[in-house]
């Protein structure tokens, strides 16, 4: 089983460990209620090291990317910024969603961990004809920090880079080989930083001192959630293509001469008639989870992800339904017809989502 | 260790059994399966009057992360449930072998309960 570099950190916190895709990773550490709390009213650390880094080096990088992504990396190859979007193959289908990182003329790409070797694959198959070498940067860790109180605790933190603790939403900047950018996946304010695995227990450490809560996978998924972000592998996957799975926003065809992998049967899609990810909020009590059949008016559906909203104090989830759904529905829970509500994904309101 | 009281038996599935002073068994969780669950945010219980067989699904146990059956540790017939538990279910985690108990059961067979563990044999199962 693979670890991070923060590994026995987790141990001596107290943490219960899980297999994630072959990751050795905290799920929680004290009680994921209260550390998903923490991250809506101050601030959390989480250890994601075991995403995926990768670097680029030398050849015509934007056309590479201009290629494989099905956003349009031009919207960030002039500035310090991240983008968002989607890996796709020829039949449209999720390989992964990602973010690209640019910032001092280089870009940086994190993607999950089960699609490791499928990624790493598809890049270097598709580097060779413009040039580019990919690097897997298995030498470098993640840390995030969330909450309203993130960037506070982080200018605290002695060998930040000051800049860091300014950068817009979505900017990002190395420092050396350090990659800071704000951006997460809480719906919070917060940095990510992208730092070797040398460096990244004093900076763990440091954080914890500065009274960021130790955040597990488990809270790391209610935040996500109740911030309406898709996880890949539950949300979607290879079979899906972006138009139902909430990501039809990442799909940029203003450049008519962009041919990306994956736009040609993106444009054979009758968009009118995908089922889309909507967001579901039972009314009854219980608890969504994967799996669940949903029915509406006009249609049906099926819960992609559903958990314990501890913001809401309600079940909350993500849904894949047909077309035509009004404000009610129902969701069949161990053979009972339940409530549901439809709602914008964003289930904390669009004020307050950043990501 | 976690906390095992001496008085109960259990089922190797996590649930614990107490014979009352008037005959009914009162069943629940233990605290190694509350701990192992986290926090608990919605049960489903029996209804009263409803009959139950020996390790059979007698209820449903869901924290955040997913959810759990409940296996009745003996047979019988509900005669109360712990209403509590239906808006405040954290009380599991909170009192797993007290305030956050499950049901009351009148037991069909008391020969029943020699199929479940001690204490001892319990905790063995939980260092496993």
């Amino acid at each position: 089983m693979n670890k991070t570099p923060l590994h026995k950190s987790h141990i001596e916190l107290g943490a219960k460990m899980v297999n994630f895709s072959n990751w050795e990773m905290p799920i929680s550490y004290s009680s994921l209620i209260e550390e998903h709390n923490a991250v809506r009213d101050s601030a959390g650390i989480f250890d994601v090291s075991h995403m995926a880094v990768f670097d680029f080096d030398g050849g015509d990088q934007i056309a590479f990317f201009e290629k494989i992504f099905a956003n349009d990396i031009k919207k960030i190859s002039r500035d310090n910024k991240a983008i968002y979007g989607a890996l796709l193959n020829e039949q449209g289908g999720i390989l992964d969603d990602l973010i690209i990182y640019h910032a001092n003329d280089k870009f940086r790409l994190v993607s999950n961990c089960s699609t490791r070797e499928q990624n790493k694959n598809w890049y270097e198959r598709h580097a060779a004809e413009f040039g580019v070498r990919v690097v897997e940067r298995s030498d470098m860790g993640i840390l995030a920090i969330q909450g309203p109180d993130a960037l506070s605790k982080i200018s605290a933190i002695e060998e930040m880079n000051d800049q860091a603790s300014s950068l817009q939403t979505f900017g990002c900047m190395f420092d050396g080989e350090k990659l800071y950018a704000r951006t997460g996946y809480t719906g919070e304010d917060g940095l990510e930083l992208i730092v070797s695995a040398k460096d990244i227990k004093h900076l763990w450490d440091q954080a914890l001192a500065l009274g960021c809560m130790p955040i597990g996978l488990g809270a790391r998924d209610t935040l996500r959630l109740e911030a309406g972000l898709n996880l890949y592998g539950n949300d979607m996957t290879i079979d899906n293509h972006p138009y139902e799975s909430n990501l039809g926003w990442t799909i940029d065809m203003n450049d008519e001469n962009r041919q990306f992998i994956g736009k040609e049967a993106l444009l054979s899609i009758d968009q009118s008639k995908s089922q889309k990810i909507t967001g579901v909020i039972l009314k009854d009590k219980g608890v969504l989870r994967p799996g669940y059949e949903i029915t509406h008016e006009q249609g049906n559906g099926i819960v992609l992800s559903g958990s314990y909203s501890p913001t809401l104090q309600s079940s909350i989830g993500l849904a894949r339904v047909d077309q035509g759904f009004k404000k009610n529905g129902k969701v069949l829970i161990r053979n009972k017809v339940l409530n549901i509500e439809f709602v914008s994904p964003r289930f904390l309101g669009q004020g307050k989502m950043h990501s | 260790m976690k906390n095992i009281p001496g008085d109960l038996k259990f089922l190797s599935s996590h649930e614990w059994a107490r014979i009352e002073s008037d005959g009914t068994i009162t069943i629940g969780i233990s605290d190694h399966a509350q701990d192992l669950l986290g926090d608990i945010v919605f049960v489903e219980l029996p209804e009263v009057g409803q009959t139950l067989d020996a390790e059979s699904d007698a209820a449903i146990v869901e924290s955040v992360k997913a959810a759990s059956d409940v296996y009745s540790p003996v047979s019988g017939e509900v005669k109360e449930v712990n209403s509590l538990l239906e808006d405040q279910p954290e009380i599991i985690n909170s009192s797993p072998y007290e305030d956050g108990w499950f049901y009351k059961i009148s037991p069909s067979d008391l020969s029943e309960l020699d199929n479940l563990l001690s204490p001892k044999d319990y905790s063995a199962v939980c260092e496993d």
